[in-house]
């Protein structure tokens, strides 16, 4: 009898104290911006972070991987998405990003970006349409999950080629620059 | 020596006790129905085959039971994203028309808690409905029923397989009835806040292949509540 009990009690901590998800962290690279927001720059190197690519243009179609099969609809003209492995300042993959647009969307054109940090949380991001002089394309974060629901701000986008290495297969890398703010105290 | 084996032999008992009573909780159930069917806003069902084969695109860390695929897809082996998956589907309409394209990415929570027979999930989806706009989901779904009634049952199974009839809403956060939280991004859901749940209905699964005949339905309450607050004003 004792030993039941004793079986019921050990199974029964195991299940209470045992942690069953444990997901790895990196250390998060944030630097700290004078208004009290902060600031923190996410990496992409193409070609090799890239998973994904899906486009339709005219009649044509391309994807990436090879055997993909991009969906033939009419609708989706124009329409591009990509998904890639998504690096820290460090270079080191800590999440995933996908990046969709439409030039030609009817009901208006877009670019926008979902990034994904398991241990972290998730991004939402809308763009404008046009980069400026600099070669940045600035954004908004529309919404987020995790440690990023309460921030607001904007991100910037820069496609940076003078980075290539051929010996890592780097042709260019993307680069994601976040200006985030947390809300303020409460009124009194 | 008698009394360690039957100490062992009760050790061993009590756990097996406890598992089963664990394992067969009549008290833990995951809804059937979605807590939107009562709602009055005006809803949008999108479907997906969760077949992997039947996707655009799905991967992991290549160790799982599904299977990357296409087969040349880069997988998440890296340790920040090796449990995570990335599914790339075809969304159709209720009447099985193409609606556009959803992209989910997903990981496990480490909210998840074993004794409350908890496996959490979060996940994101960036659906985009061409004509229509682009919207962006964000949820924590449940498991545990869905490895308790389908997975575990065909591990048992000789044959390394479960056929049946299974239906259950995935979403249990973060709004407050088990809804996920919905952010239109574009076009005519541009401002849109508003709740959806996700259901998964299986009919087969096999330990070889993950899911063989399951589907996936995410009915989103398309209805903005500033735009409704601005239309009783007027009215008034």
């Amino acid at each position: 009898m004792l030993g039941l009990i004793l079986g019921v009690a050990g199974a029964a901590s195991l299940v209470y104290f045992v942690q069953a998800v444990d997901l790895h962290r990196e250390a998060s690279l944030i630097s700290v911006r004078p208004n009290g927001g902060n600031s923190e720059t996410f990496y992409i190197n193409l070609p090799a972070d890239r998973i994904f690519a899906g486009k339709r243009s005219g009649d044509k179609s391309s994807a990436f991987p090879p055997g993909l099969q991009w969906p033939k609809d009419e609708s989706l003209n124009g329409a591009a998405s990509e998904i890639f492995k998504l690096r820290n300042s460090n270079n080191v993959v800590i999440g995933i990003a996908a990046r969709v647009s439409n030039s030609q969307e009817s009901s208006g054109a877009f670019i926008q970006w979902m990034l994904h940090l398991p241990a972290r949380g998730s991004m939402f991001l809308r763009m404008q349409l046009k980069p400026s002089k600099d070669g940045l394309r600035n954004g908004l974060l529309m919404a987020g999950t995790g440690e990023f629901e309460v921030l607001n701000g904007g991100v910037s986008e820069y496609f940076n080629t003078e980075v290539a290495d051929a010996e890592y297969d780097v042709t260019g890398r993307l680069e994601l620059i976040t200006s985030l703010v947390g809300p303020l105290g409460d009124e009194k | 020596m008698k009394y360690v084996i039957s100490l062992v032999v009760g050790l061993i008992f009590g756990a097996a006790f406890f598992a089963a009573g664990f394992y067969y909780n009549p008290f833990v159930g995951q809804a059937k129905l979605s807590p939107l069917a009562v709602s009055d806003a005006k809803m949008t069902a999108l479907s997906y085959s969760a077949v992997v084969a039947d996707s655009i695109l799905f991967t992991n860390d290549g160790e799982s039971m599904s299977r990357p695929y296409p087969n040349k897809v880069s997988e998440l082996w890296e340790p920040a994203i090796k449990d995570s998956q990335v599914l790339v589907t075809s969304l159709t309409d209720a009447r099985g028309q193409p609606a556009g394209i959803g992209i989910k990415m997903s990981s496990p929570s480490e909210k998840s808690r074993l004794y409350k027979s908890e496996f959490l999930v979060n996940s994101v989806w960036h659906l985009y409905m061409p004509g229509r706009g682009t919207l962006a989901i964000d949820q924590t779904e449940s498991y545990w029923a869905y490895l308790r009634d389908i997975v575990i049952p065909a591990w048992w199974s000789s044959s390394d397989a479960w056929r049946g009839s299974w239906s259950r809403n995935m979403s249990v956060g973060p709004g407050a009835l088990g809804t996920a939280r919905v952010t239109g991004l574009g076009g005519e859901f541009d401002g849109l806040q508003s709740e959806a749940v996700e259901s998964l209905n299986a009919r087969a699964y096999s330990t070889l292949q993950g899911p063989v005949s399951m589907s996936g339905m995410l009915s989103i309450a398309i209805s903005d509540e500033s735009a409704l607050l601005e239309e009783r004003l007027s009215e008034e």
